[in-house]
């Protein structure tokens, strides 16, 4: 059957927060622009973020600006993020969030009429745009609710499985639509991934069916570069039972308004490690982290808002040693600030009101009353696509990659509300500048074998037998990466890990599909195993490179951060002439002196 | 303490189709999407079903449980009675595309049709705006909603009198609500609103506001409120007369 052809000036590959934000920009020149995305319009990731956006608008506080975000990032993310992209960020956040309210987003508001700002986790100011717990919801219904009305033609319920090259340049995709199993060839001068992450590779993760890391593995493909793929991020904070929610989110939020981390001995665990880095940033006692949360300027935050990484391993310590909660995590206390406030339980549900939902629907539990079970969860994705900080095109010409899929923004560790600026921030830039590109270069020719092979590949599951399926194979891998490649990693582990890849490898091979092409998700679970094999290897890879612990990379073979050999230098993935995997390092560039000052004077 | 239920799922197509009884395994704390996946991954690999969140967020798994209109992934096990098959069939005020899953596009359709944020000029220099947080809060209920259009699902205009060219619903009442009562919003949707929106077809028999798994008051707080808005413009001859001889930007008033 011949595929249906779409011509478009560029097409964006994924439509959460970052795909929205670039076709928005892509189409506001006049271009054509295709929109592709995996579930229905406003199902993405995206609407899954809580806590906020973060910007340093200095509307909560005025010490805030963007050289303070662009520190508090970069600290985050232990230097060896991208500064430029980190520069950037900081610089243009605020625009991008004043931009969503005159799109029609509602933000909670200050006394005196503008945008709220919360704390979070490694923000040194109030710094997160946010609406209630449900921000995320608030920004893609914003970006789509705006994005319809611009001439996007949207391809909902589509998956691409290849990029279509010209030469160097990638001039299209090749791609089959969940519905009718049908073929689809998208022509583009130039391609935008924004596929979002890769957490559905592990057995205990925040992340959907979708993230698959299809975006990085498309690109990969192409020739493109991946980077920092060792740095995953584990949420310190997911649900852990019942079993059936296990992985589900539980916004820093909660922290972020006061909530604690206890053990099973009542202890505030936190206070017992806090990192040199911020040690002058974080109080030493209760009473100052509540006055923190309370809004005191002159209070330094509680310990349960230091960086991700960190509370997420001394969670998996307190577990480890025996200190758990009845279900293999620690406990998240809300309620306890019923001692502060005369009306905390309203207080909690106005603020965190999805999360007293999210209890009271899913484990029987009212969080203004009793404590949360918390533990890790996988969650996001610092490593993806390469791509240049100020167009977000990877070296393959005409490719472009900017959210969770890209890279180099967050370095070893993301602080939290950073997501969803980075999103619209580095979206924007990738439209604008992937519509430059197309402009600026004509249409390439479609390779017609390089879609007849894709077409076959995509058809192989239906023609093989016995009884191997691809749910079996992607539960094994989730398994197998969790044991292996999770938050403590260790040479043997890895090493094992890359032989179990290589194993599932040949199973997803032989994975046999049932019935036939017609919303088929046996079909649609086998054709994701390409790229969930292909960004496990890559994780698992530039784990073994990285023989230091560092953000989100732990080894326990290797404890301690090592600057002088891994402190300024990228780990690189991409495939080789034939066809394996490549691993290499590449310096950082040295950062301008006006930057580095700005480091030195916050540190 | 595992046992075992029996579910009773729709398979089939446009074509036709029938229900198909599945035995699996009931741990605590399971919904009835867990159920779904189980069973997909035990055999029936190609049962179609959409999810995204499984957490209520995104409004993805929407069907009909033992008739009920739910989210799958909010309907726990331990709340229905499974000693009896659960019975799980797709929406059925949109076509079917494969099992559990319909063409729900009409929904996408209609909300291009409704005309989009126009905001006031920014009240101050730096182009920003100020708002008060009870304006803010008021219209936050409407925009609270997933668009998991279980309110178009249940509502009879279009479940059982398929009205889909005339009425445009409940999730999108509630959606031109929340423009109309935007703090910030200019344009005015009350001639639409009469006519090819149809609010008039709603007769408030509350069905919306029951399935909601958001708990938006859908009735009581945007349609009503729509429907007197229109009452006012249109059948009032005094603001009738009014708006001859004088024209009013935005129509209806501010808070009701």
């Amino acid at each position: 059957m011949t595929p249906q052809t779409h011509e478009h000036d560029v097409l964006v590959i994924g439509a959460g927060g970052a795909g929205l934000r670039a076709a928005i920009e892509a189409s506001a020149g006049g271009g054509r622009v295709g929109l592709v995305c995996k579930s229905l319009l406003g199902k993405a990731h995206t609407v899954m973020a809580e806590g906020g956006i973060a910007a340093a608008l200095a509307n909560v506080d005025d010490r805030d600006n963007w050289k303070v975000h662009f520190a508090d990032t970069m600290r985050g993310g232990q230097y060896v993020n991208n500064w430029r992209m980190a520069e950037i960020h900081a610089r243009e956040a605020p625009d991008r969030v004043r931009e969503l309210e005159s799109w029609g987003a509602l933000f909670d508001r200050t006394p005196d009429g503008r945008i709220l700002q919360r704390n979070f986790g490694g923000h040194r100011y109030p710094r997160l745009a946010h609406v209630g717990d449900r921000t995320g919801l608030e920004m893609i219904r914003t970006l789509q609710d705006h994005g319809i009305h611009q001439g996007i033609e949207v391809h909902m319920e589509v998956t691409a499985t290849r990029l279509l090259k010209d030469g160097d340049r990638v001039v299209g995709a090749f791609a089959y639509d969940r519905q009718r199993g049908y073929f689809h060839v998208f022509r583009a001068q130039a391609i935008v991934l924004a596929t979002g992450g890769t957490g559905r590779a592990y057995e205990i993760t925040s992340n959907s069916w979708e993230y698959t890391g299809d975006g990085q593995t498309l690109a990969y493909d192409a020739g493109a570069e991946l980077i920092d793929m060792e740095f995953v991020q584990f949420h310190p904070t997911g649900m852990v039972w019942p079993l059936s929610v296990r992985g589900l989110l539980v916004t820093e939020g909660v922290r972020g308004e006061g909530g604690v981390l206890l053990n099973s001995q009542g202890r505030r665990f936190m206070f017992d490690d806090i990192p040199e880095l911020y040690r002058t940033q974080t109080a030493d006692n209760a009473e100052e982290g509540w006055r923190y949360c309370a809004g005191d300027k002159n209070a330094r935050r509680p310990p349960e808002l230091l960086t991700r990484d960190h509370v997420a391993r001394c969670i998996v310590r307190e577990v480890k040693e025996g200190r758990g909660s009845p279900h293999g995590g620690v406990f998240l206390d809300i309620a306890w600030i019923k001692k502060h406030i005369p009306n905390a339980e309203e207080h909690i549900k106005k603020k965190l009101p999805s999360m007293y939902h999210q209890f009271k629907k899913l484990a029987d539990l009212d969080i203004t009353r009793e404590p949360m079970e918390v533990g890790p969860t996988t969650h996001y994705a610092m490593g993806g696509v390469r791509v240049d900080a100020d167009t977000q095109m990877s070296r393959v010409p005409g490719l472009f990659a900017a959210g969770e899929c890209a890279a180099g923004i967050n370095g070893a560790n993301r602080l939290g509300g950073n997501s969803l600026s980075d999103l619209i921030v580095l979206g924007k830039r990738a439209g604008e500048y992937a519509a430059k590109f197309a402009k600026e270069n004509r249409p390439g020719l479609i390779d017609e074998a390089a879609v007849a092979d894709a077409a076959k590949w995509t058809l192989e599951p239906f023609d093989r037998a016995g009884d191997e399926t691809a749910y079996a194979v992607q539960r094994d891998l989730q398994v197998g990466m969790q044991a292996k490649v999770g938050i403590v990693r260790n040479e043997a582990d890895l090493a094992q890990a890359l032989v179990e890849i290589g194993k599932l490898r040949d199973r997803a091979a032989r994975a046999r599909v049932d019935g036939n092409r017609d919303y088929n998700p046996g079909w649609h679970t086998a054709l994701d195993l390409h790229p969930l094999l292909t960004v496990s290897e890559a994780i698992t890879r530039c784990a073994q490179v990285r023989k230091e612990s560092r953000g989100g990379h732990f080894r326990e073979d290797y404890p301690k951060k090592d600057d002088a050999a891994f402190g300024k230098i990228n780990v690189v993935a991409r495939k080789g002439k034939d066809g394996s995997m490549e691993v290499s390092t590449v310096p950082i560039p040295p950062m301008p002196p006006e930057l580095l000052q700005i480091i030195e004077e916050m540190k | 303490m595992t046992t075992t239920a029996v579910f009773r799922i729709w398979r089939g197509d446009s074509k036709g189709g029938g229900f198909e009884d599945y035995r699996t395994n009931v741990s605590p704390g399971m919904v009835v999407l867990d159920a779904v996946h189980q069973i997909q991954a035990e055999g029936a690999g190609d049962l179609a079903v959409r999810w995204n969140c499984k957490a209520g967020k995104c409004g993805s798994c929407s069907a009909e449980v033992n008739g009920m209109p739910r989210l799958m992934c909010l309907t726990r096990l331990s709340d229905i009675d499974t000693s009896k098959p659960v019975t799980i069939e797709p929406m059925k005020a949109f076509p079917i595309v494969r099992d559990l899953v319909t063409d729900v596009s009409w929904n996408y359709r209609v909300k291009k049709g409704i005309r989009k944020f126009k905001p006031r000029p920014p009240d101050a220099p730096d182009g920003t705006w100020r708002m008060d947080q009870g304006d803010v809060d008021r219209v936050q209920e409407f925009r609270k909603c997933i668009e998991c259009f279980l309110c178009q699902d249940v509502c009879h205009v279009l479940r059982d009198h398929h009205k889909h060219e005339e009425f445009i619903g409940p999730r999108f009442l509630v959606y031109v609500a929340a423009l109309e009562m935007h703090p910030l919003d200019t344009d005015d949707r009350l001639d639409e609103l009469k006519q090819a929106h149809g609010v008039g077809y709603c007769n408030i028999t509350k069905c919306c506001t029951k399935v909601c798994p958001e708990e938006i008051t859908i009735t009581d707080n945007a349609i009503i409120p729509l429907k007197e808005r229109v009452v006012n413009e249109f059948y009032d001859p005094l603001v009738w007369i009014g708006r001859k001889l004088l024209g009013t930007p935005k129509r209806g008033g501010g808070a009701p």
